[in-house]
């Protein structure tokens, strides 16, 4: 697999990205926010985490006016995938790739820990490779990631099974973790081919380290 | 002309920090408050005399960047 990580200044987990995919056997490409067009010939392309412009105005809010955006656009409506991790899923709500908004969270902390989190759903090439109510250890480290969604998005999350993750306790019930709406960590779009998350899978690759998790994550976009 | 945009979070999504200084403030005995909203003031310094035009072209500029109507309302002064 061929895999294009994109990198905004303040971007901070490409490396990290980088290597998840790398160690999973796949080649990967960074590309820079200026480019205006994606490599050829890739499989996926990752909107990683970190501070794309500062934050400054809204958290993900400048990034998705760069060039390298319009290509990942016109990338995704071809159905294309893509991925965005933390500061990455904040980008491509902006945009309007995913439904919904990132607030800040609702105790207005920075929170950075191992967190459980359960599998929603798994009909779709992102979580297809773990279990429908598994839960994960996946590191989060987010200030803005309190997922905001209107009732009438909600229900059309919930009918087309676009919820991905919820944070959850050991037994998979939901916990309030940042002020999500039904504690949602993650979703896609409608036609599942976008995929958006707080959490961090590319942190979890090591036993060592915590926890291994992030690989079957990960793993799910191989064919 | 100058445009002084306001740009809060909805009614009805909740605004984490001003549910904070509402209570710092009732913690303070500042109990009459009924509500705090924080939001954010964007001024921007247009080159055109034209209210209308400038009304027009700040209402864009807050569509497609300075807020993120899922979340946030805007207002916009013109003087």
């Amino acid at each position: 697999m061929k895999v294009a990580v994109l990198r905004f200044p303040g971007t901070n987990c490409e490396f990290d990205t980088q290597y998840a995919f790398e160690k999973l056997g796949h080649t990967t490409q960074l590309v820079w926010h200026e480019d205006e067009a994606l490599p050829a010939n890739i499989d996926l392309v990752v909107v990683p985490g970190g501070f794309s412009y500062g934050d400054y105005l809204r958290s993900g809010s400048i990034a998705h006016f760069s060039p390298v955006m319009k290509a990942v656009t016109s990338y995704a409506n071809n159905g294309g995938q893509v991925l965005g991790i933390c500061n990455g899923f904040q980008i491509l709500t902006e945009a309007g790739l995913l439904p919904g908004a990132l607030k800040r969270n609702n105790n207005l902390h920075f929170i950075s820990k191992h967190q459980n989190l359960c599998v929603i759903n798994n009909d779709n090439a992102f979580l297809n490779k773990c279990a429908k109510g598994e839960v994960l250890n996946i590191p989060i480290a987010h200030a803005d990631g309190n997922y905001y969604i209107d009732e009438e998005g909600f229900k059309k999350l919930e009918a087309n099974n676009q919820i991905l993750l919820r944070y959850s306790d050991e037994e998979g019930n939901p916990v309030v973790v940042n002020g999500s709406v039904t504690s949602i960590a993650g979703v896609c779009n409608e036609s599942k081919n976008v995929f958006g998350l707080m959490p961090h899978p590319e942190r979890a690759l090591e036993a060592i380290l915590g926890s291994e998790d992030g690989i079957r994550m990960l793993k799910g976009f191989e064919a | 002309m100058t445009a002084i945009v306001n740009v809060f979070l909805k009614e009805g999504v909740l605004d984490p920090q001003g549910k904070a200084a509402h209570h710092a403030l009732d913690s303070l005995g500042f109990t009459g408050v009924k509500d705090v909203r924080i939001g954010k003031q964007i001024i921007l310094q247009l080159d055109t005399d034209d209210k209308a035009k400038a009304e027009a072209e700040v209402k864009e500029m807050c569509e497609t960047l300075l807020a993120n109507t899922v979340i946030e309302d805007y207002t916009i002064e013109i003087n």
